[in-house]
C-alpha cells in the first residue's frame, strides 16, 4: 500500500496524478532525455541506460516499464534485456554502450564514483561530450525516478508481460502525450 | 576539471545547464515547483531538506548553494543551516521538519529504506500527504542533481564567499535558464 493516499494508478503514475505541477517537468525531462530524436544515442540505447540503473536501484516498476521500452526499440526479448541488467559486459551490445553503461553504473553509486579513465574509455570508443552528458543525466534522473516510485511505496503490476504488451503503445504516446489521470487512455 | 567541455565561467550545475539548455528547462521548472512552492512546507524548509540530502550525498556545490539559499530565507541564520546540514536532530526546528528530514535521509539511501514508521512519525507531527510527497520528491530530485553535478565533475568553487551572490539571485528570481546567463552575480563588496 502506498505511503500516502494516491490515485489508483500503477507506479509513477499515481504520484504524478497526485501532484500534476511536478509531473509536468518530470515528464518533460523524460521526453527530452529518452525519446527526443535530436540525439545521437538511439531511443533504445537511452532506455537501456534507464533500465540498467533502475535494476541497480532495485525498482521493479521502472526496470520493467523501461526494459520493455528498450526491448521494443532494440527488438530484444525480455531475456536479452535481463542479460544486459545481469552482466552487460557479456552481451553483444556495442563497446561504446558498454563504456556508457559502466559510467551509468558509477553514477548510480554516486557522482564521485565516475573516474577519468571511464570517461576516456568512452571517448576512445567514440562517445561525444553530449553522449557522456546525457548518459550521466539519464543515470542521475533514474536515481530520482526510482526513489520517487519506491520512496512512496507505489503499487506496480507484478506480471512482467504486462509491461511488454503495453510497450508499443507507450513508445508511441511518449512521456508528454498521455492523459495523467487515465492509465492506458489517450489524450 | 569537468569531464566534458563546459563554459568555465559558470559554477556547478550552471555550466551543465548551459551545455544542454533543452534538459535545463525541465530541471529548472522542477526545482521551482519543488523549492519555491509555499503550500504546506515553506521555501526555507524545502531548501533545508535539499541541503541535508546534498550533504549526505557529499555534493559540495549543492549543499553549499542550497544552504546559502536557505540561509537567506532564515534571515541569515547560518548556524541553524549548519546544524541541520550535519545534525538536524539537535537543531532548533519543528518536530515535523525533523520527521520529514528523517524520511528524506531514508530516500537518500534508496526508496525502499523509507518505512511505515518513518511515515507514521511524520504524520504524528502534522505532516500531510502533500508534505510527505514533496519531501520524498525533493530528496529524490537531489539524488539526481547531486549526481549530475559530481558525475560530470562540474566546476565547484571552493571559496564559500562566492556562494551568497548566486543564492541571492535564486532567492529573488527563482530557478530557470536565467541562472546560466553570461552575467553571473558576483560577491558584493562589504
Amino acid at each position: 500500500m502506498p505511503h500516502i493516499n494516491l490515485p489508483n494508478l500503477p507506479g509513477i503514475r499515481g504520484p504524478m496524478a497526485f501532484r500534476p505541477e511536478t509531473a509536468k517537468p518530470l515528464n518533460e525531462l523524460a521526453e527530452i532525455l529518452l525519446r527526443d530524436d535530436n540525439n545521437t544515442l538511439s531511443r533504445g540505447e537511452r532506455e537501456l541506460i534507464g533500465t540498467y540503473v533502475s535494476s541497480l536501484n532495485d525498482c521493479f516498476f521502472c526496470q520493467n516499464i523501461h526494459g520493455a521500452l528498450a526491448g521494443h526499440y532494440l527488438h530484444y526479448d525480455i531475456n536479452a534485456i535481463d542479460a544486459v541488467k545481469k552482466d552487460f559486459r557479456a552481451t553483444e551490445i556495442s563497446e561504446k554502450m558498454k563504456a556508457l553503461l559502466s559510467i551509468a553504473g558509477s553514477v548510480q553509486q554516486g557522482g564521485k564514483f565516475v573516474t577519468k579513465e571511464q570517461i576516456e574509455d568512452a571517448r576512445k570508443l567514440g562517445a561525444t561530450d553530449r553522449e557522456i552528458h546525457d548518459t550521466v543525466l539519464i543515470a542521475a534522473a533514474f536515481c530520482m525516478y526510482n526513489r520517487y516510485v519506491d520512496g512512496l511505496a507505489t503499487w506496480a503490476p507484478g506480471d512482467r508481460q504486462f509491461y511488454v504488451e503495453r510497450a508499443p503503445h507507450r513508445a508511441e504516446e511518449g512521456y508528454i502525450g498521455f492523459d495523467l489521470y487515465n492509465y492506458g487512455g489517450k489524450k | 576539471m569537468p569531464h566534458i567541455k563546459v563554459d568555465d565561467s559558470l559554477a556547478g550545475i550552471r555550466g551543465l545547464m548551459n551545455f544542454r539548455p533543452e534538459t535545463a528547462e525541465p530541471l529548472g521548472a522542477l526545482a521551482n515547483a519543488l523549492l519555491k512552492d509555499t503550500e504546506g512546507l515553506t521555501p526555507a524548509e524545502r531548501e533545508l531538506i535539499a541541503t541535508h540530502v546534498s550533504y549526505l550525498n557529499d555534493c559540495f556545490y549543492c549543499h553549499n548553494s542550497h544552504g546559502e539559499i536557505a540561509c537567506i530565507y532564515l534571515d541569515g541564520n547560518r548556524e541553524l543551516v549548519n546544524q541541520v546540514r550535519k545534525d538536524y536532530e539537535h537543531a532548533a526546528i519543528s518536530d515535523k521538519l525533523k520527521a520529514l528530514l528523517q524520511v528524506a535521509a531514508k530516500v537518500q539511501q534508496g526508496g525502499k529504506f523509507v518505512t511505515e514508521d518513518d511515515i507514521a512519525n511524520a504524520r504524528k507531527h502534522g505532516a500531510t500527504d502533500r508534505d510527505i510527497h514533496d519531501t520524498v520528491l525533493i530528496a529524490a530530485a537531489f539524488c539526481m542533481f547531486n549526481r549530475y553535478v559530481d558525475g560530470l565533475a562540474a566546476n565547484t568553487p571552493t571559496d564559500l564567499s562566492t556562494y551568497p551572490a548566486r543564492a541571492k539571485q535564486v532567492a529573488e528570481k527563482g530557478y530557470g535558464n536565467h541562472i546560466f546567463s553570461k552575467n553571473q552575480p558576483v560577491a558584493e563588496n562589504v
